[in-house]
């Protein structure tokens, strides 16, 4: 199976854009682009490395390796044990390297790895023959990793960064096509909210480490109510809840999850059903001891998670493609999560920490299904698929075991989570019956979804499909979602089991302390049971109501009705414009106008640092001997001189007068090394200036006397005497000097300390500031020789000048 | 600037300043001086060359291209800090292979090592960055007067043809080079 006309997307985009079309049309242009800008760009592409076909598999067996690995820790963390792996990072700081398995963390490391492990596969079949494999191989396992790290991560500072991790190779993994503006649109979107964020948990985490005076997850949980009994408890939680809204995909940063279906399928399965998107759930979950338990945490929770699962089911319906309507429905699964984790009693923890095993296989295992479908008939419309069910025996089995478990149907794993969650919203610390009147009416639609997933591409229709001759994928494609789905199927017929190894720790892990609960297919005629009858019909309900309710739907949108993804465009454009109007008026280009801003931002800030302090004390020195008088008369002559002269030279003439008495003033004071600097410095700053201002056009403009300019300069100078004054005063620390001057000779064989500190004791300092130099040095010969042929041009005329010489 | 006796005097005092500029370098451990100093005299000697005899002499006294001096100085420095690594175990650490200290504190020997090769990179990042960035200002304020825009053009191209590049630059050497330089100049031309 290698037809690469079955790669959904073009391989060979933008290469003629730049490369050859320049080179045949260099001769006649005046300015070629540089050739660096975009040609080894568009080679690049060209050249994606092929991989060795058997090393497409290695990620998956890699995935699978550490699947095994991570089953063998599931019974003794079963039984209530943690395993604890730390090592020092940074010590200064107190960041450390560690990793903690509880129910929780083992519960995502088995999503992530399992999960992994079939999506690794499906993906090497899914782009087998396409040149990109390697690419979208090597991301789907550092984003992999950058996921493991965070679902296991104790550390803060360890969390933080694999969090940011999985929001990169999730921006690299959105904009997979990007040649196609869509899919570039989608990733910057993702990684706008996500990113934006992720900053907003950096600070809420920080404030909160500063406050425990501990960088530790596990001590902030064990410390829950000094937590929330701390002033800043507030702030955290709005901070928190904003880094773990964005990722999550919460009401109203919903937006970008459907847009990140962008995509391809594998992604999609992975990142953006299974693990990624549930990031931020599991933030919640995991620092629920910490945070949780209050009214702001169980009001916010149960209204942004309900309004997010009612969002994502309506708009699911609304789809005709299946991708988005799965995309969709993971907003709903996800708001559903977040509304129990807000419900705050044991039963509410629970039906959140069964469903989100519940979600992640009928979600990935469908996501996968659709990847199937797309590649082998040819499209993701739900109209143009029908009666593929004889043509594609096996894919429409695997729907039909995921969509099961999705509407609840005994005895798959979804109808267990059902249960639960019906028993967990009428144990609800908030509003029982608004919770499970949401509850109800999302599962109602999941019904419908599931039917019409699984049900109208597959039966009771005649074939239809844009690819003439529809089939089943190869092995590698349906292996995953055969066993995701089959997972369901087992996980609920072996329902104690799955209690017992999955729900309870990980319920008991989200709560901090011991669960006793046993879970059972069967639980007797009770309430829950009831309503999931209630729920098949009015899902069936839904389901033959389906198309006249997208048509409306679809109207409603035509008629301009409002959405939150118009309003990201809204604030981009705001914050662009904004942007556009402040640097405008900051960067307007006159060298008068930047100096102007820049020395009055710097006298503010003396004059501030003055007003602020606690009055430093005005000394006068009196005995001042004559020479320092005419030394300070030059200088004020070259002062008054610059201000008045009309002429260029003059000024700057004077202005070397200035600098000359500053550095007779350093050897007044004995800094010799430092007036020789200042003297050469003055030379050669007369010199550059002298080229460059001589030959600036005359300007029509008068140098007269301005007052606001005069102004500045008076606060400047007097603010830099006024600090300077009051620093003389304060008495010096000579701790350092007496070091130097004690060590500089025999250490490191120097008596001039000057010396010795800049080029012995600090030379890192010093070799940063030459490592500046050379490259101002190489900036401003760039941008003087701009336009001009470039450095090559420039080193031509010596040579040509001497070979013309002989 | 045809100042004959400016032009004789910068030949003169040339090679003075950078002997100075140099002995300012090697004193810079124990007296005031240092590789920063001496590299800002190197700097202001070829300065004084520069605007003495022109642009043109100014490069072919100096032979090489400045930011190859500066990139050179860099790379002292960062050799004398992979040596202090390789010899004492941390970078920039001080080595003084010559040197032998007795047991009483007395010193034997030379005290040349990774340090004055340190300094020696400073004096050259100086000397180089600065002359770059001289001759660049000097090149583009000359520019501005006598280059037409258009010759800019060709050269950018990449087609190599020397007749071009000295006619191009044959006018501007006459009015700010060398008398005798410009001559023989325009004759082979």
């Amino acid at each position: 199976m290698t037809d690469a006309t079955d790669v959904p997307v073009s391989i060979r985009p933008l290469a003629p854009m730049a490369g050859e079309g320049v080179d045949a049309a260099s001769a006649v242009r005046h300015v070629p682009p540089p050739s660096w800008m975009g040609r080894p760009i568009s080679k690049l592409i060209e050249r994606e490395p092929r991989l060795v076909p058997a090393l497409a598999y290695l990620p998956a067996a890699v995935a699978g390796l550490a699947f095994l690995w991570f089953c063998t820790m599931i019974g003794a963390v079963a039984r209530g044990d943690v395993l604890v792996w730390r090592r020092p990072w940074i010590e200064e700081i107190g960041v450390e390297t560690s990793f903690l398995v509880d129910g929780l963390g083992l519960m995502f490391a088995l999503l992530v790895t399992g999960i992994g492990a079939l999506i690794f596969t499906y993906a090497a079949g899914y782009f087998d023959g396409d040149p990109r494999r390697a690419r979208i191989l090597t991301l789907l396992s550092l984003f992999a990793i950058a996921m493991l790290g965070l679902v296991l991560a104790d550390d803060v500072v360890t969390l933080f960064l694999f969090w940011e991790g999985t929001t990169i190779t999730s921006f690299l993994l959105v904009g997979f096509d990007y040649q196609k503006a869509y899919a570039r649109r989608a990733a910057l979107q993702a990684l706008l909210v996500t990113g934006l964020g992720g900053l907003a948990l950096l600070g809420g985490l920080v404030i909160l480490g500063e406050a425990m005076g501990s960088y530790r997850l596990s001590e902030w949980n064990a410390a829950g109510q000094a937590v929330k009994e701390s002033g800043v408890y507030g702030w955290v939680l709005a901070l928190v809840l904003l880094g773990a809204f964005t990722k999550s995909a919460q009401f109203p940063f919903h937006f970008w999850l459907p847009g990140a279906m962008a995509a391809p399928t594998p992604v999609s399965a992975y990142l953006h059903s299974a693990t990624m998107v549930k990031a931020g759930v599991y933030l919640l979950m995991r620092l629920m001891p910490s945070l949780g338990g209050t009214e702001a945490w169980f009001w916010i929770l149960t209204a942004v998670g309900a309004v997010t699962m009612l969002i994502g089911s309506i708009w699911a319906l609304r789809q005709s493609d299946l991708k988005q309507m799965l995309a969709h429905t993971t907003v709903m699964g996800l708001g559903t999560l977040v509304m129990f984790l807000g419900g705050g009693t044991e039963k509410a923890v629970l039906g959140a920490s069964l469903f989100l095993l519940v979600h992640a296989l009928y979600k990935a295992s469908l996501f996968l299904m659709v990847g199937c479908l797309d590649k082998k008939a040819g499209t993701r419309e739900v109209d143009q698929l029908a009666g593929l069910g004889r043509a594609m025996p096996i894919t429409a089995a695997a729907a039909a075991l995921a969509a099961l478990s999705m509407a609840g149907a005994p005895p798959f794993v979804g109808f267990l989570g059902k249960e639960v969650m019906y028993e967990g919203a009428f144990a609800v610390v908030t509003e029982p019956a608004l919770v499970t009147a949401a509850a109800y009416v999302a599962n109602a639609m999941m019904v419908a979804v599931a039917l019409i997933v699984a049900v109208g591409p597959f039966h009771f229709r005649a074939q239809a499909s844009p690819k003439a001759t529809p089939v089943d994928p190869p092995w590698t494609l349906l292996a995953g979602p055969v066993a995701l789905a089959g997972l369901g199927l087992l996980l609920g017929l072996f329902a104690p089991l799955t209690g017992e190894l999955f729900t309870v720790p990980v319920a008991a892990a989200i709560l901090g302390r011991p669960v006793d609960y046993h879970l059972y297919l069967w639980h007797g005629i009770n309430p829950a049971f009831v309503l999931s009858l209630a729920t098949f019909a009015l899902g069936y309900l839904f389901w033959r109501g389906a198309t006249a309710f997208r048509n409306g739907l679809s109207r409603a949108e035509e008629r301009g009705l409002g959405s939150a993804d118009l309003g990201y465009d809204k604030a981009l454009v705001l914050v662009e414009s904004t942007a556009r109007r402040v640097t405008g008026s900051l960067q307007n280009g006159s060298l008068p106008f930047y100096m102007r801003i820049t020395f009055t931002a710097f006298a503010a800030v003396i004059w501030g640092a003055v007003a602020l302090s606690d009055g430093g004390r005005l000394v006068a020195t009196p005995d001042i001997p004559l020479v320092n008088y005419a030394t300070l008369l030059v200088i004020v002559v070259g002062a008054v001189v610059v201000i008045l002269t009309r002429s260029r030279l003059t000024a700057i003439c004077a202005l070397g007068a200035i600098g000359t008495g500053i550095s007779i003033v350093f050897v007044l004071y004995g800094a010799i090394d430092v007036a020789m600097t200042q003297l050469m410095i003055e030379i050669l700053v007369v010199v550059f200036l002298a080229i460059a201002v001589l030959r600036l056009p005359r300007t029509p403009q008068r140098m007269g006397f301005r007052v606001g300019d005069a102004g500045v300069s008076a606060m400047l100078g007097l603010g830099t005497t006024v600090v300077l004054i009051s620093v003389l005063a304060t008495p010096l620390d000579m701790q350092l000097t007496e070091y130097f001057q004690e060590k500089s000779a025999p250490v490191a064989f120097g008596r001039n300390i000057v010396n010795v500190i800049l080029v012995d004791f600090r030379a890192l300092d010093t070799l940063g500031e030459i490592a500046v130099i050379a490259i101002a040095a190489v900036g401003a010969v760039a941008a003087l020789t701009a336009g001009r042929g470039g450095l090559a041009a420039q080193r031509r005329h010596p040579v040509v000048e001497r070979s013309d010489e002989r | 600037m045809n100042s004959l006796i400016l032009s004789t005097a910068a030949r003169i005092l040339l090679p003075i300043l950078v002997l100075f500029a140099i002995y300012v370098l090697w004193r810079g451990h124990n007296e005031p001086g240092g590789g920063f100093i001496g590299g800002l005299v190197a700097a202001t000697a070829l300065a004084l060359l520069e605007k003495a005899q022109g642009l043109v002499a100014a490069q072919r006294v100096l032979k090489v291209e400045p930011l190859a001096i500066a990139a050179t100085g860099l790379g002292c420095a960062i050799a004398a800090g992979i040596w202090g690594a390789l010899a004492k175990g941390y970078v920039l650490a001080g080595v003084w292979p010559l040197l032998s200290v007795g047991p009483d504190g007395s010193k034997e020997g030379l005290p040349v090592g990774s340090i004055l090769l340190f300094d020696t990179g400073v004096f050259l990042v100086v000397v180089g960055g600065v002359s770059a960035m001289l001759f660049a200002l000097e090149a583009a304020a000359l520019e501005v007067i006598d280059q037409p825009p258009d010759t800019a053009g060709t050269e950018s191209d990449g087609t190599d043809s020397t007749g071009t590049d000295s006619a191009g630059t044959g006018p501007a050497a006459s009015d700010h080079g060398r008398p005798e330089g410009d001559g023989a100049n325009q004759e082979a031309g």
